[in-house]
């Protein structure tokens, strides 16, 4: 312990030991980048090769919702940044208050996702194979819509539930480091010297809500 | 017990199963890794003997319909060893062979650090190996996956056996890998001692640092691919699947986009071992010291652009072929500046041809072969000829075993003495050299003849003009085990009965030789300040 910070031995100080903490968190958001880009590659090609089928599909999707959890996120990535603020000038009360907040828009997302997901279950939308398109167009004749001919509308839905499912654990992983920042938080282990978990996880949280910002438009509002 | 009277050292300051199981060493972990590879390696090995053993003779039916020179139950049987072999050894042994044993030994000795940047993921690596590893057994030995260690599909989509698990498990050795990798870019920048500056560092460290950096940029791809495969078996996802407008060679495109690097993952650490064998071995300052180093990262950076040349008959356009064909050629460039920079150190060097050097000697021979073979492969004419023959079987085997094995055994040799702070038979080293230098080129030189003569690779059986080729290749194979049973004989004959190790016995300059023979658990009694460059021999 230097100057109440649990410094490693192996690190000369503290700040030598968080820059490195720091590195390491950021080669990692880059594997998750590269994660995500390989969807985002397939997801260029075929929209590419397909574009009236990415257009279809996009209109089962409410670009409200959509819309609404992208300010839900990008209003968690506030709170986060002042989690951390919070931890730097030695406020560890408010610090909580503002994970605890995080967490919260983390819960609203999904809970959204969830009522997204199920919706599309209700009307035979499934990924790929599973799509079962005689019982979608029996739920568009009833509100009155033109049947859908398309053979690979499930392609479409095979992306989205991919990427936005990747995401979706992504967003549960965030929110699940979240508590553990917001315990220790409680516990009283951070302070203007030490916040290094925070900080990361912090990182890791932007990069999600960054991967959404793409994500948005890309799935809700192509065509 | 000699050492005991100077106090303890990283392997026995503390006892006890459970206290290796937890250790956050760094050379403790590699001790962990060193025993489960080589493991995996006896595993891989067996299923390589088999299918040799399996090809010693042609198939055909006598006159009561059994088949003669049959030595596997069936067709599928050989399929799934095949599988076992490739998965094993591409996955379990040769990723992470050089960079988890001796990087994660030697990479903080070697530049002045007490242990790598973040120890608990160094162990959390190991672990992942070990689940990915488990998994994976538990999975080939239970439902014989038969679709090689590619998961091309749409046969893996198709085939009845547990690709899923299996992809799962390869995920997870995947993350062992990044893991890896991270940690040893973190170190290398944040942990040089005083005085080690990027330019004063090692070339095994330089080696490892471009590796590690493949690692991180390059596994994430294969993530997301099998991630997909997975997918595709589960849900249908159609992505890589004709019938909704997917695309199956879209698979091959993000699979080699990972595994063409991870080549280079397997052999750049090699190549850094090598750079340390043919310094310390001919007394001499490395040739070159600027140029093999930039060479490294120079073959990590041309490793993604060259994934093409897989797919030449998987039906790319013509004009991407004849891009990738040229990239590939351009790898040529900076492995031929390595190979030349080590022919000039040892010209007019002091050679002793103790056994780690033997092996480095007999990379360079044959590693000029797997080499020069693979730049035949990427002129497009030629590789539609030899494309799935036993030539592109035998160029790889000339690179990674030819190459990366023989860089194991050389820096496992080199280094074994600060490992365990004992010395080895040195007869019994060279002896295991002698078997599996010529056993590898009796095995994997006839391939080539047998590839140029249309010999199709993954077959059970050939027609009988293959047969005499056939027959001393398996004899080869034959004699490469008795090399490496003579090899593990070696070291645990020297384990148990090895004379205590000096600090130094090559003569190295690089810093692990400062710490002693092995090395205490904190590395150094103070910490290192650096002067000079890693190879001054005067």
């Amino acid at each position: 312990m230097i100057n109440g910070v649990p410094v490693q031995e192996h690190y000369r100080d503290a700040s030598h030991q968080f820059a490195s903490a720091k590195e390491g968190i950021w080669l990692f958001m880059a594997t998750e980048i590269l994660m995500f880009g390989g969807l985002f590659v397939g997801y260029l090609i075929f929209h590419m090769k397909y574009p009236q089928m990415f257009a279809e599909g996009a209109q089962f999707l409410d670009w409200r919702l959509g819309f609404v959890n992208t300010l839900v996120l990008i209003f968690s990535s506030l709170t986060m940044a002042l989690g951390i603020y919070f931890c730097q000038i030695n406020q560890p009360k408010k610090a909580v208050w503002a994970l605890a907040i995080t967490i919260l828009c983390g819960a609203v997302f999904m809970v959204i996702k969830y009522f997204e997901y199920t919706h599309k279950f209700h009307m035979g939308i499934y990924p790929g194979r599973m799509l079962d398109l005689e019982m979608l167009n029996q739920h568009l004749s009833s509100i009155g819509k033109p049947a859908i001919a398309s053979t690979n509308l499930g392609m479409y839905f095979g992306f989205y539930f991919c990427m936005s499912g990747l995401h979706g654990i992504h967003v549960i992983l965030g929110m699940l480091m979240i508590s553990w920042c917001l315990y220790r938080c409680m516990r009283g282990d951070f302070n203007p010297n030490y916040y290094t978990a925070v900080e990361g996880v912090g990182i890791f949280w932007h990069i999600i809500d960054l991967v959404w910002i793409f994500l948005f438009p890309l799935l809700y509002l192509v065509g | 017990m000699a050492h005991a009277a100077h106090g303890s050292n990283y392997l026995n300051a503390q006892k006890g199963l459970w206290s290796w199981l937890t250790s956050l060493d760094h050379k403790r972990i590699g001790i962990l890794y060193f025993i489960s590879v080589m493991t995996f390696f006896l595993l891989g090995g067996i299923a390589a003997l088999l299918l040799r053993g399996e090809l010693f003779a042609y198939n055909v039916a006598n006159s009561a319909g059994e088949m003669a020179g049959q030595l596997l139950p069936s067709a599928d049987a050989y399929n799934q060893i095949l599988t076992y072999h490739g998965a094993i050894m591409v996955f379990m042994v040769i990723i992470p062979g050089i960079p988890a044993i001796l990087g994660n030994i030697f990479l903080p000795l070697q530049i002045g650090a007490k242990d790598v940047a973040f120890p608990k993921l160094n162990l959390a690596s190991w672990y992942c190996l070990m689940a990915g590893a488990t998994l994976a057994m538990f999975t080939m030995f239970s439902t014989k996956v038969d679709t090689g260690w590619t998961f091309y599909t749409p046969y893996s989509i198709k085939s009845g056996t547990a690709v899923t698990t299996m992809v799962i498990a390869a995920f997870i050795t995947g993350m062992s890998s990044i893991l890896t990798g991270l940690n040893f870019i973190v170190t290398v920048h944040k942990l040089r001692c005083p005085g080690m500056t990027m330019w004063r560092m090692p070339l095994f460290v330089w080696a490892l640092y471009s590796t590690a950096i493949i690692q991180v940029l390059a596994t994430p791809i294969l993530a997301i691919t099998l991630l997909l495969l997975a997918m595709e078996r589960t849900f249908g996802v159609g992505i890589f699947d004709p019938k909704l407008g997917g695309d199956p060679v879209l698979f091959q495109h993000f699979f080699w986009f990972y595994s063409h690097p991870a080549v280079y993952i397997m052999i750049l650490p090699a190549m850094g071992v090598i750079s340390e064998l043919i310094t310390t071995f001919s007394k001499k300052t490395i040739f070159g010291y600027t140029a093999i180093a930039y060479s490294s990262l120079g073959i990590a950076a041309v490793s993604f652009f060259v994934w093409g040349h897989h797919m030449f008959v998987s039906g790319q356009s013509e004009f991407a072929g004849v891009v990738f064909s040229f990239l590939t050629m351009l790898v040529g460039v900076p492995t031929a500046i390595k190979m030349f920079n080590w022919v000039a150190t040892m010209y007019k060097g002091s050679i002793s041809f103790a056994s780690p050097m033997l092996f480095a000697l007999g990379f360079l021979f044959l590693f000029a072969i797997g080499g020069v073979t693979g730049i035949m492969l990427a002129v497009i004419p030629v590789d539609v000829h030899f494309h799935d023959t036993y030539f592109v079987v035998a160029h790889f085997h000339y690179v990674m075993v030819g190459g990366t094995l023989m860089a194991i055994m050389g820096g496992f040799y080199y280094w074994f003495p600060k490992m365990f702070g004992k010395m080895y038979s040195e007869f019994g080293a060279r002896m295991s050299w002698i078997f599996i230098f010529i056993g590898f080129n009796v095995t994997f030189f006839p391939q080539f003849i047998l590839g140029a003569m249309g010999m199709p690779r993954r077959y059970f059986n050939y027609i009988p003009a293959y047969e005499p080729l056939n027959r001393i290749s398996t004899v080869g194979s034959w004699m490469i085990a008795v090399g490496f049973l003579i090899a593990l004989y070696t070291i645990i004959n020297g384990l148990i009965n090895g004379a205590k190790a000096p600090k130094n016995p090559w003569g190295s300059k690089t810093l692990e030789w400062e710490a002693d023979s092995p090395p205490s658990v904190h590395n150094f009694d103070h910490e290192p300040v650096v002067t000079a460059g890693p190879y001054e021999y005067k």
